[in-house]
């Protein structure tokens, strides 16, 4: 009670007070540290520039709420240290909402080993064109049970603008996700939906991605519907090294090694060299040392799409580019739906294809022609008969039941 | 008037209440951090002197950690009669009660210490019954006492470093979230550095025993086991102390696993620099960066055996970019020595087949 009064003179405080801007960062981090559980903790509308990492650890049930995505800005040029411009870690219930963070040195915000936290309208973004220079992520839950990201904007991320890693039961709804290398991205996470966003003007819009040499090993269980993911055109800016400096410009959804994940019902148009493009992690052409990882995405369900794309070529940039031009050789009508056809050959039946629940199964999308490449094989045997992949699958996810702000 | 008995009966429900809410106010009021550092008891006379009083006792890490070539005055104190016992792995285990304390200092010129220095920060590790805490002292510009600061700041410090050169930059002072930002082993506080291979060295380098035995004579270590099976006593930029691996593996150790462990705040990179590391994938040998970001420097494994300048670890090593930079804290400068090591022991490396 004595400290709840306490932090309350203290917003009151701030809230009065006309202040220098690296006090203004002083008193917001100190209110960070002395917040007690179920505060609410309000930034006022303004532009703040914010020299040093704003953080709070172990700490339940705090709203951090700024008065507007366009209202409360935070700003970061010229940040001096720390890795990101929010970092919120071990702690339950967090809500982060109704503010900017601008051009913070490294990922934008970014929680970790929280149980539920909620991103509402939250905007995180890099000024001027998209550069390698920009910080990573936008938007960067890791190691998060209960994720909700709603109605969130990320523009200008040099990796992924919403990016979910190593997390279980999540939400990215009504989301905007535009000029980054990666719209959209789940990592290595189970239990995730991902529906009503757009993503546009992107490198790739929505990726699915099981990546080797982590600690959680094996993500799963993903919906991906009724979202908008269009033009994502935009050259690949991520630093080299980098996943998603892989990623070919033009690509709508990727789902590199995922299993079990179900896309529906989205609108995919205009992106360029892939559609929905369906890998294996072989296509990256990295060397696998992590023995227990699985490269190979299974008990896939792409079905009720609508695709549209205008006749132009694939990109002609990268590895994807020169497999485009010299392997390929679609031309202008570049399929729609891309699967590398690398398979796991301990889980095909007599017929050479997978069983029936680790199948590849595309089915009833407006519009969609589809190539298997049989990249294993140096690409011999490509098929664009949809008939081997006409089947569906039941994926299941469960709605994460999540705090309510 | 006399007071009727069940009328006291009545109310010595609300008075035992009253009662308990004032003797949980005073333990409230008790257990607020003292907002002066010289307020702990920890030094005898001006407290900027840094003079152990009765019952602390000043030690020394082997190998510490760089923290932008602060001076670190590092000193234990232990409850009344208590001990800690000896291990051979891990950070000991000391009791409820202790205290860890460490100041930060620059010396005016490293080369001559007698011509004073300027403190900066006294960080102290206090374990309670529920765990360590962590709290943040910074010291005026009187250098008379320090006082509890939890929001960090930014300092300016000037000084002539070893090699003579005047240096000028900016230090963090970090601020009581960030201390478990290193601190902090499965979301636990935990204190890095008073293990038995960073122990096991001498006081000073004049002193010659060994720091745990000094304590084992003093009664405030148990467990000691002879001379011959404590651990070399590693210093990382002294070769005649141990081979290239171990004390480049050390220094990894110290100023890098803190974090990079299993159970450490950077477990989701998969990288895992301690000491007892054994799979040369979470050493980071051949290993793809996953969540770098512009940190990866454009290259492509965090260490490339016998090629320093394709690796990752010692590309982020040499940042003093806040989004590329390693450690994330406590460093805006880089450590040229540090880096010499970690490129030599790279370099030595037998490449990947």
């Amino acid at each position: 009670m004595v400290m709840n009064r306490w932090a309350l003179s203290c917003i009151i405080l701030l809230a009065t007070q006309a202040v220098a801007q690296p006090d203004f960062r002083r008193q917001l981090q100190t209110k960070l540290i002395l917040a007690t559980d179920g505060d609410t903790i309000r930034i006022p509308e303004g532009q703040y520039t914010i020299d040093a990492t704003l953080s709070m650890e172990g700490k339940n049930g705090i709203v951090l709420s700024g008065s507007g995505m366009d209202k409360t800005i935070l700003q970061f040029q010229g940040q001096q240290t720390g890795a990101e411009g929010i970092r919120i870690t071990n702690g339950r219930q967090i809500t982060i909402q109704d503010l900017t963070v601008r051009n913070a040195k490294g990922d934008a915000i970014k929680t970790m080993n929280l149980q539920d936290v909620h991103f509402l309208r939250v905007r995180t973004d890099w000024s001027g064109k998209p550069s390698p220079k920009n910080g990573a992520y936008g938007l960067y839950p890791v190691n998060c049970k209960g994720v909700r990201i709603e109605g969130c904007e990320a523009r200008g991320a040099s990796d992924a603008g919403i990016y979910v890693g190593q997390s279980r039961d999540i939400v990215v709804s009504h989301c905007r996700a535009f000029e980054n290398v990666a719209g959209i991205e789940i990592e290595n996470s189970v239990n995730a939906i991902v529906h009503h966003n757009e993503a546009f003007r992107n490198t790739g819009g929505i990726l699915v991605f099981d990546l080797p040499d982590l600690p959680v090993k094996k993500g799963g269980q993903c919906r991906v519907y009724e979202n908008r993911i269009y033009d994502n055109n935009l050259a690949n800016f991520a630093p080299k090294g980098n996943i998603v400096g892989t990623v070919p410009q033009g690509t709508g959804i990727l789902l590199l090694a995922a299993n079990h994940v179900d896309v529906s019902g989205n609108e995919i148009r205009d992106n360029r060299t892939l559609g929905v493009c369906i890998a294996s992690y072989y296509i990256t052409e990295k060397r696998i040392r992590d023995s227990i990882y699985y490269p190979y995405p299974t008990a896939i369900n792409i079905h009720d799409n609508t695709f549209s794309r205008q006749r132009v070529r694939a990109t002609r940039r990268g590895r994807m580019g020169l497999l485009f031009r010299f392997k390929l050789r679609f031309g202008r009508k570049v399929p729609d739906i891309l699967y590398d056809g690398i398979l796991d050959k301990t889980i095909t039946g007599s017929d050479g294809r997978y069983l029936p629940e680790h199948r590849i199964c595309i089915r009833n999308n407006r519009n969609a022609r589809l190539a298997s490449l049989d990249a294993g094989n140096d690409f011999r045997s490509i098929t664009t008969d949809p008939s081997l992949f006409d089947c569906s699958l039941e994926i299941h996810t469960a709605t994460p039941t999540g705090h309510q702000p | 008037m006399t007071t009727h008995p069940s009328r006291l009966q009545r109310y010595l429900p609300m008075v035992a209440l009253a009662v308990i809410i004032l003797l949980t106010g005073a333990a409230l009021r008790v257990e607020a951090p003292p907002s002066r550092l010289s307020d702990f008891g920890f030094f005898a006379g001006p407290p900027a002197e840094q003079r152990a009083a009765p019952g602390t006792i000043p030690y020394r890490l082997n190998t510490p950690l760089f923290s932008d070539n602060a001076v670190k005055l590092r000193f234990l104190r232990l409850p009344v009669g208590a001990a800690v016992a000896y291990n051979d792995s891990s950070v000991f285990d000391f009791p409820v009660g202790t205290a860890l304390v460490k100041t930060f200092a620059f010396p005016h010129d490293a080369r001559h210490p007698e011509k004073g220095r300027r403190l900066i920060e006294t960080r102290i590790l206090l374990r309670e019954a529920d765990g360590w805490k962590a709290l943040p002292y910074v010291w005026d510009e009187a250098q008379s006492d320090a006082f509890l600061d939890v929001a960090g700041d930014l300092r300016e410090v000037s000084y002539t470093d070893e090699l003579g050169r005047r240096r000028k930059h900016a230090y963090q002072i970090p601020n009581l979230n960030q201390c478990k930002g290193c601190h902090n082993r499965a979301e636990q506080m935990t204190p890095i550095g008073p293990s038995s291979r960073q122990l096991s060295g001498p006081l000073t380098t004049t002193s010659g025993q060994s720091q745990l035995e000094d304590w084992a004579r003093a009664g405030i270590l148990t467990g000691l086991p002879n001379r011959d099976h404590l651990p070399a006593a590693l210093v990382w930029n002294d070769p005649t102390t141990g081979p290239l691996e171990q004390r480049a593996r050390l220094w990894l150790d110290i100023n890098c696993a803190h974090c990079h462990q299993p159970q450490g705040p950077a477990s989701t990179s998969g990288l895992f620099l301690g000491m007892a590391e054994t799979d040369p994938l979470h050493l980071g040998i051949g290993k793809t960066p996953v969540a770098s970001g512009r940190g990866s420097g454009s290259l492509r494994h965090d260490i490339v055996p016998g090629d320093p300048s394709a690796s990752i670890l010692l590309h982020r090593m040499a940042s003093t970019d806040p989004g590329v930079m390693m450690p994330e804290l406590g460093r805006t400068q880089p450590d040229p020595q540090a880096l010499a090591l970690i490129r030599e022991w790279i370099a030595e490396m037998k490449p990947l087949r």
